[in-house]
């Protein structure tokens, strides 16, 4: 599985054009209280050159930050920088109040790769709870530090990671006053490796990560009216998958990856439909007068959840592919569209309307609780982290769209944004094995 | 506006010239336009269609000039004609079309009715507020709208396409009510005009 990982990052750096894209700027904008004091020593290099050509150890910090769960201890407050667990003085962490403490190295392997070790150590029991060595290609350094980010996570909070994966987005620059240019891109969990998968004059919307993590489903207006594409992040191949009369839109893939349900207008009005990759064929999964869109699916595959405002505005509904009457499952607020179903299938994050504010709100599913997670005015497209931590979502700020994340209990908020240009349209991609 | 409104027709137009036109015949530039539309004289090709617009006067004369086989003015390049009114605008979250614009809606309706090869594409727009995917789907749903009432004078539906953009092609960039209200809109778009 790994070797096959290794060939298609490879793949995809050929095919890429290697242009100077812009990186999203992360800036953590909410608070740590209750975060787990921890320590990240900076890697060292056993190689030719000063230093390590990516600061592992920042990256790892970095990642642990953003997560809301650790506050990491700055680098200029460290008393010593070990790299191996035989070189840590136990005594001078516990002074600086550290629990657990990350350390390690790495060197060169060849002429394309390197080896990165690291060990994490509990400082009260003065003991290692895990160490790894990860051998890399050149340029998947940053990628191991995410992995070593996620063991960390693991070790300490008993839930997987979700440093390692990516994130899809649509960028918008204006050039001039009459031109805009899409973007539709891929980049690492913190802005980082970004890379183009397609660029248009015309409108691109919302990308939807296969459950394989190969392909993206996404929204192109490059013919003047709303189709879907499918496109495989490796080889650039694309492939019109549905562009009927009307609009096609709100692509989603089924947990089995065989199926996208999606938006299509074809018979008069927007209705949700059932695609087969594969076969092309369709069946209608609502029939309504009203507006029928954005299905997302719940995990086990047998049911979506969806907006419609045949009520009179939009709500979420919920239906079984049994064909059972679809039911309504939101009743607080007079707007609650575009959910995402949390990868447990026990919440749904949605844009909730109340007071002329959208925010985002979770809702669990059981129970029906709602809970509003952020504090913008047009905040939109909430998107699950796969391990279900966090939600990125788009918002606006000073004029400008940009990608925030919160975690789901609410406490830690970052903001990723363009320093020129917009950046909407999040989805978090699932776990990449 | 004015020149986007250009530009998209221009732009739509040329779609319109490559759909009819067989492989060979593509002629760039105005020759094209003469052969497919010349005959009814109303498609006066974009930058003279100004110029004309100040010595056309009534149908009767276009009609006359367009039998000399110059080039005429259609009322859908009036600015005085009701038929000028391409753009119209509705509440938040909704697809009901207000009664002042039925006005509007019915000399469109008839005109394209009368004027059989006149196509026109129906885009539907909202604000920047909620979810996207909804918006296009309300956007969808405007269009619809605006086109069950044009359709109503008899009009066929080969001369209407309809497609929304939801909040992705805002025309006021603000943040705020008056921006949004100005977003919330259905274009009539004419081929050529």
């Amino acid at each position: 599985m790994r070797r096959s990982r290794k060939l298609l990052l490879a793949l995809f750096a050929l095919l890429l054009p290697l242009q100077a894209q812009a990186v999203l700027e992360i800036k953590i904008t909410g608070g740590t209280e209750g975060a787990l004091p921890v320590a990240v020593v900076p890697f060292a290099w056993e190689g030719a050159g000063a230093e390590l050509p990516v600061a592992v150890g920042g990256v790892v910090a970095d990642d642990l930050r953003r997560s809301g769960r650790f506050d990491p201890l700055p680098e200029g407050e460290m008393l010593a920088r070990p790299h191996t667990a035989q070189a840590v003085n136990y005594q001078n962490w516990r002074a600086l109040g550290t629990e657990h403490l990350v350390v390690g190295k790495a060197r060169p392997m060849g002429p394309d790769a390197y080896n990165v070790q690291f060990q994490l150590l509990d400082v009260f029991r003065q003991a290692q709870l895990t160490g790894h060595s990860l051998t890399v290609r050149k340029g998947e350094l940053r990628s191991a530090a995410h992995r070593i980010a996620d063991i960390v996570y693991e070790t300490i909070l008993g839930e997987r990671g979700a440093f390692d994966t990516r994130i899809a987005y649509v960028t918008e620059r204006r050039p001039s006053k009459d031109e805009r240019r899409f973007m539709l891109q891929v980049a690492d969990t913190d802005g980082h490796n970004p890379h183009t998968i397609l660029e248009s004059k015309q409108p691109l919307m919302s990308p939807a990560w296969s459950p394989d993590t190969r392909s993206l489903a996404y929204v192109s207006f490059e013919n003047d009216q709303a189709e879907i594409y499918v496109q495989e992040l490796a080889t650039g191949h694309r492939r019109k998958l549905a562009a009927f009369d009307g609009l096609n839109g709100a692509p989603a893939w089924s947990p089995d990856g065989r199926h996208l349900a999606l938006t299509l207008s074809k018979d008069g009005n927007p209705e949700i439909y059932l695609l087969e990759v594969d076969t092309g064929n369709l069946r209608r999964l609502t029939s309504n007068r009203a507006i029928d869109t954005e299905p997302a699916w719940l995990p086990d595959g047998r049911g979506l959840v969806f907006t419609s405002d045949r009520s009179g505005s939009p709500q979420i509904y919920r239906l079984s592919l049994t064909g059972d009457r679809p039911r309504r499952i939101t009743f607080e607020g007079s707007y609650n569209a575009g959910a995402d179903v949390s990868p447990d299938g026990e919440h749904v994050a949605m844009v909730h309307g109340q007071g002329g504010r959208y925010r985002v709100a979770v809702m669990n599913l059981e129970t029906g609780a709602l809970r509003v997670l952020t504090d913008g005015r047009l905040d939109e497209s909430p998107s699950f982290a796969p391990n279900g931590s966090m939600i990125l979502y788009a918002a606006e700020a000073g004029g400008q769209s940009v990608l925030s994340a919160v975690s789901v209990e609410g406490r830690a908020r970052q903001r990723l944004s363009l320093q020129a240009g917009d950046v909407r349209d999040p989805a978090w991609s699932p776990f990449r094995n | 506006m004015n020149s986007k409104m250009r530009f998209l027709s221009v732009a739509a137009m040329a779609a319109l010239i490559s759909a009819c036109s067989a492989p060979g015949e593509k002629k760039p530039g105005g020759g094209t336009d003469e052969k497919i539309f010349g005959e009814q004289g109303e498609q006066a090709a974009g930058e003279q269609a100004g110029a004309q617009a100040e010595t056309a006067g009534t149908d009767a004369e276009a009609q006359a000039l367009a039998e000399r086989g110059e080039m005429a003015m259609s009322p859908l390049d009036d600015p005085e004609s009701v038929l000028s009114n391409r753009t119209i605008y509705f509440d938040y979250d909704s697809s009901k079309v207000k009664e002042e614009y039925l006005d509007i809606l019915t000399a469109h309706g008839e005109y394209l009715a009368e004027h059989p090869e006149q196509a026109v594409r129906i885009e539907g727009h909202t604000d920047e507020r909620g979810s996207r995917e909804y918006n296009i789907a309300l956007g969808d749903r405007r269009a619809q709208a605006v086109k069950r009432l044009i359709m109503f004078h008899g009009v066929s539906t080969d001369q209407i396409t309809t497609v929304s953009y939801g909040e992705e092609r805002p025309v006021a960039m603000g943040h705020d009510e008056a921006a949004w209200s100005e977003n919330r809109r259905v274009e009539l778009i004419y081929a050529g005009h």
